[in-house]
């Protein structure tokens, strides 16, 4: 079956964005891994949407871009608050945080 | 396997590739943008049309400027903001590697033991923009207006966060 393809896919780009967000200490990198993770998850929604011939699918992958998008504001503020307090910031300094 | 899926799935994996080794926060964003335009060309070749459109203007357009307006943001200053901050943590390479394969051997081989059971052909009008919203609009309205609410929240909150005056 074609959408076989597509689901494999979906489990590749998952594990890439799992491995960046393992290996990469920078934590832009590590917010876009996790965008990639969300991008699979989304592929495999549109997928399975496509195999049963239901668009219930697709507009869970339109929330999912909605949320996404609200993730990647919060977690940009974050950041430039962690770059506010050091030149380089590593993952581990987000403790730095703590009010 | 069409010749669109190969082409769009060798893209989409070069991206993800390149987001997780180049150097520069920038050449990630820009690999980023080009798994986003793989993905794009994937939910078009599956009859998402809609969504393809909204892939590239919400993800490769929005969210992308918006990593890019930070990264400029941040390397104002002097040094370039991506030397990696610490030394990697004792095993952290091979340990995320491994765990990333099992990840992806788990999926897969799920995918490959697994039966769907999958209805043959698509309803008339599926995936365009008319029938998206009738969903969005009618059946899944409630998930719509808490959409809503999840933005207002995240503004919000990125207010609360970065706004205010400090020392």
């Amino acid at each position: 079956m074609v959408e076989n393809g597509y689901l494999a896919l979906a489990a590749v780009l998952f594990a890439l964005g799992g491995v960046g967000v393992l290996l990469r200490r920078s934590p832009l990198i590590s917010l876009m891994c996790v965008e990639l993770m969300w991008n699979a998850a989304n592929l495999a929604f549109v997928t399975f949407a496509r195999m049963h011939g239901n668009m219930d699918g697709q507009v869970f992958a339109f929330l999912t871009i909605t949320v996404a998008a609200a993730e990647a504001a919060i977690g940009l503020a974050l950041i430039v608050l962690l770059f506010r307090r050091r030149e380089h910031v590593d993952v581990d300094d987000v403790h730095s945080l703590r009010g | 396997m069409t010749p669109v899926f190969l082409v769009a799935a060798a893209l989409a994996v070069a991206g993800a590739l390149g987001v997780i080794l180049s150097r520069q926060p920038v050449h990630s964003v820009l690999a980023l943008v080009l798994n986003f335009l793989g993905l794009a060309a994937l939910y078009i070749s599956m009859d998402a049309e809609f969504l393809g459109v909204v892939q590239l203007i919400i993800y490769a357009g929005a969210i992308m400027v918006l990593f890019l307006f930070v990264i400029g943001l941040l390397t104002a200053r002097k040094d370039p903001v991506e030397r990696e901050a610490g030394e990697p943590l004792p095993l952290q390479r091979p340990l995320s590697i491994a765990a990333a394969g099992t990840l992806a051997l788990l999926l897969g081989g799920s995918l490959l033991v697994a039966r769907f059971g999958g209805r043959p052909g698509v309803p008339t009008g599926f995936g365009t923009v008319k029938e998206f919203g009738r969903h969005l609009l009618v059946t899944h309205v409630l998930p719509f207006e808490l959409t809503a609410f999840v933005l207002m929240v995240a503004v919000v909150g990125v207010i609360v966060l970065v706004g205010r005056k400090q020392a």
